[in-house]
């Protein structure tokens, strides 16, 4: 027996007991495997610039794609909602990887069900099943709110949400003022971004209140942001400025709730009541551009309410995003603020000798890497290759002025619509100081050596990142902290042989 | 905005001349000043081949193969303009015997709505081909979409038979939606006893005959020319029976939630009207079949 009671190996050692690596022997025998030699040759192969060609010229395969697909995206916006259940009209399969894709990223449970739709759904509609899943959900779940949202094969035979809600609720599934906000999602179009967009346009569409004369508030639309401390970190910010505001979607508590003994299933922070209200706010503030696109347009159109984008990350970001607070409600910045901004730029001198130059690769959702060249770029680092699997034109563009406006920003070029194994062919060609993205890029890591920084969604594999704000002064230092010790780890790493590199291997840096 | 459109939609079984009718009945509506825009939800993309003077216009479905991705058309590479100003776009669909054609349908409508077609206008017309067969064959009478459905039929069994199927399409999204139907339009095909027929289908099904086109070869001459015949020959009796049905179209208000009839009763139907005989003269046929078999042996 390889496993002892006394002593278990766990995954990493047990693999390598003699009975296993025989049965990987064997394995490979069987299944007539090439040589180490071949795999060898073709592996250095996939490393040059002839491989590079041939796989920028891929028409139709996709290998890791940075992105995810809609529905993820609605279901994170729905569950920023007082007492709202997610509900996923289509195949179960997918709603368990939705739910387990968000687990572990946020080590937390996450509560959606789907309308198991099967083959004879497939051929006949998913009325029934929407039926009864409404009044399962409603009996057992008791929620304030379902949003419903669909999965390719609800799509792709063309379910018709409004319709089945209204002959749900004549029959008697939900009562008839029970709100059921919903969103097409097919996942064949656009990304997880895509999907949080429809699906907040359609809650605030189904839960909009009367107009009256105002309620001096300002609305906040976070996007698609996975650190679930900077919701809590623009409420701070707003608190501080004495600014009434609302955001939309706060789903801080849903993704990080306190362990008190007792599990609680509804922890989205927007009540309905502000939802509906947020009609009558005086503007509202996105977070983010190319996941709110849809439903800034709606509140423009249908609200007459004005919308900016503001990103709140790094110093420029956050400078800009604060006097567009002040310009608004016309209330100073106050003086806290001053001095957090002092702090960060001090720390982010103290790095700078450390970061000037550094050359790097980025991936990632488009809001998130222009957030991330705006620091980065502050810095005086030099973005090289960026990635955007669920890239647009308006994004492009936008990324092209940015990088336009640094000296430091000349290098780079915007890889839109390209995944992750075009990425490993430039790092290889091209090589770069340091990568940035998310779990995914740890087989970049693996396969290029490049030290990887771990920014974005999903990360998998390190514990608790997602706790710290990016937003902000604040967070502008947690980047920081981030960036520079990967940095420094490295250094270390290529210094540490006794008598041969160790020359470099200071105790102070 | 979309709301003083007014979305009407063609059904019919296929090759009842929908597409015909349809145009033709359009082009009376364009001349009496109504801004109109077809969207042709047919794979094989005739619907507005009268319009453009065209063989088949480039379709949505088409031009998003080519570039790979239906987010990459633009609007004016679809939308053209035909005769008296009727924009025309094809949504199209796969090649025969692939893909999903009702899908194709979902996805060319969503294009249009998302790229703002449904502007300045006062009449969006879908013609769509065959029964309700699936989802995607639905999208037009969908919630938002087309209000008033009207059904393309002749006295041929089969053609009524897919009415009454498009009648059942109608009825399942009445209450959810707001579609009714507007009435059937007899396109003649001078079976016997056609408009009784027809009308007494009407009324079974809770709608009224519409219009009734006589059969005349002039449409086939119109057609022939890639015109529809209120362009090729305005004066003509056939012209002024399209201008008929194109003013009652404009100010039909008999719009009602259709009662579908069950196929024994669609028999029935047909047995009065003499299409088909009866269970008597049925078993009469069969009886004298066998009879002649057994004296071949």
């Amino acid at each position: 027996m390889s496993q002892n009671v006394e002593q278990i190996n766990d995954h990493v050692r047990l693999f390598h007991q003699p009975e296993y690596q025989e049965l990987f022997a064997r394995k490979r025998e069987f299944e007539n495997c090439h040589s180490p030699e071949e795999v060898a040759r073709v592996a250095e192969w996939t490393k040059s610039w002839d491989y590079r060609e041939k796989n920028f010229a891929r028409e139709a395969l996709t290998v890791n794609p940075a992105k995810a697909c809609q529905p993820l995206g609605a279901i994170f916006a729905a569950s920023g909602f007082e007492g709202t259940l997610p509900f996923v009209h289509g195949s179960q399969g997918c709603v368990a990887y939705f739910r387990t894709h968000l687990t572990r990223h946020f080590k937390e449970p996450f509560s959606a069900v789907s309308s198991s739709m099967t083959e004879d759904a497939a051929v006949f509609g998913g009325l029934k099943n929407m039926i009864e899943g409404l009044a399962n959900c409603y009996a057992l779940y008791k929620p304030k709110m379902i949003a419903l949202c669909t999965t390719c094969m609800a799509e792709v035979i063309g379910d018709d949400l409004g319709a089945f809600i209204t002959t749900s609720k004549n029959e008697g599934s939900v009562p008839q003022d029970f709100p059921v906000p919903y969103a097409h999602t097919p996942s064949f179009v656009g990304s997880h971004i895509t999907g949080y967009d429809n699906m907040l346009k359609g809650i605030l569409l189904e839960l909009q209140g009367p107009r009256t004369e105002g309620n001096g508030k300002l609305n906040f639309i976070p996007g698609f942001d996975t650190y679930v401390t900077n919701n809590r970190e623009l409420d701070r910010i707003l608190n501080l400025m004495d600014i009434p505001h609302t955001i939309l979607a706060d789903n801080s508590d849903s993704f990080d709730s306190p362990n008190e003994g007792e599990y609680v299933m509804y922890n989205g922070k927007t009540t309905l009541a502000e939802a509906a209200d947020a009609v009558n706010a005086r503007a509202t503030i996105a977070l983010q551009a190319y996941s709110t696109e849809k439903t800034r347009a709606f509140i423009e159109q249908e609200w007459q309410q004005p919308t900016h984008v503001c990103r709140p990350f790094g110093i420029r970001g956050t400078d800009a995003f604060l006097m567009k607070l002040s310009e608004l409600t016309g209330k100073p910045i106050p003086r806290q603020l001053e001095i957090e901004r002092g702090r960060a730029v001090d720390a982010m001198t103290d790095s700078q000798a450390w970061l000037h130059g550094k050359r790097f690769a980025i991936y990632g959702d488009p809001d998130l890497v222009i957030a991330l060249l705006s620091f980065t770029l502050e810095m005086g680092m030099e973005p090289v290759h960026i990635v955007v699997t669920n890239s647009n034109e308006g994004f492009e563009q936008e990324a092209k002025a940015l990088l336009d406006s640094y000296p430091n920003g000349k290098e780079a070029t915007i890889w839109g619509g390209r995944d992750l194994w075009h990425l490993r062919s430039l790092l290889f060609t091209e090589p770069v100081d340091l990568l940035i993205g998310n779990s995914y890029g740890k087989f970049l890591w693996r396969d290029t050596k490049t030290p990887l920084v771990r920014i974005g969604y999903p990360i998998f594999d390190r514990h608790h990142l997602h706790r710290y704000t990016t937003l902000g002064y604040q967070g502008a230092i947690n980047l920081l902290n981030w960036i520079v010790n990967t940095v420094l780890d490295e250094l270390d790493r290529q210094t540490n042989i006794t008598g041969k590199t160790d020359i470099s291997f200071d105790l102070i840096r | 905005m979309t709301d003083q459109i007014r979305q009407i939609a063609f059904y019919g079984k296929g090759g009842i001349g929908k597409s015909t009718t349809s145009q033709n009945a359009i082009a009376g509506m364009a001349e009496q000043g109504q801004r109109v825009m077809i969207v042709g939800c047919d794979p094989k993309a005739d619907s507005t081949r009268l319009m453009l003077h065209s063989k088949a216009q480039t379709t949505v479905l088409h031009l998003a193969a080519e570039l790979g991705a239906v987010e990459d058309v633009q609007l004016e590479q679809v939308l053209l303009t035909g005769y008296r100003g009727v924009r025309c776009v094809e949504s199209g669909g796969p090649e025969p015997g692939v893909g999903c054609a009702g899908r194709g349908i979902i996805t060319a409508i969503n294009f249009l709505e998302e790229n703002g077609a449904y502007e300045d206008l006062d009449f969006v017309s879908y013609d769509v081909l065959g029964d309700v067969v699936c989802g995607g064959f639905a999208m037009p009478i969908r919630e938002g979409k087309a209000q008033e459905i009207y059904i393309v039929v002749s006295g041929e069994m089969m053609a009524m038979y897919a009415a009454n199927n498009i009648a059942r399409g109608v009825l399942k999204y009445a209450h959810s939606g707001g579609v009714r139907l507007g009435g059937l339009i007899c396109n003649s095909r001078k079976t016997d006893r056609e408009l009784e027929l027809i009308e007494s289908l009407a009324k079974r099904l809770n709608t009224q005959l519409l219009h009734f086109i006589p059969r005349d070869n002039i449409v086939q001459h119109a057609e022939l020319r890639r015109m529809t015949v209120i362009e090729y020959a305005p004066d003509s009796q056939q012209a002024e029976e399209y201008r008929i049905l194109a003013r009652k179209i404009i100010e039909n208000k008999n719009l009602t939630v259709p009662t579908p009839i069950s196929m024994d009763e669609l028999e029935e139907l047909l047995v009065e009207y003499g299409i088909l005989g009866g269970e008597q003269e049925y078993q009469k046929a069969i009886a004298q079949d066998q009879g002649k078999e057994l004296v071949n042996v």
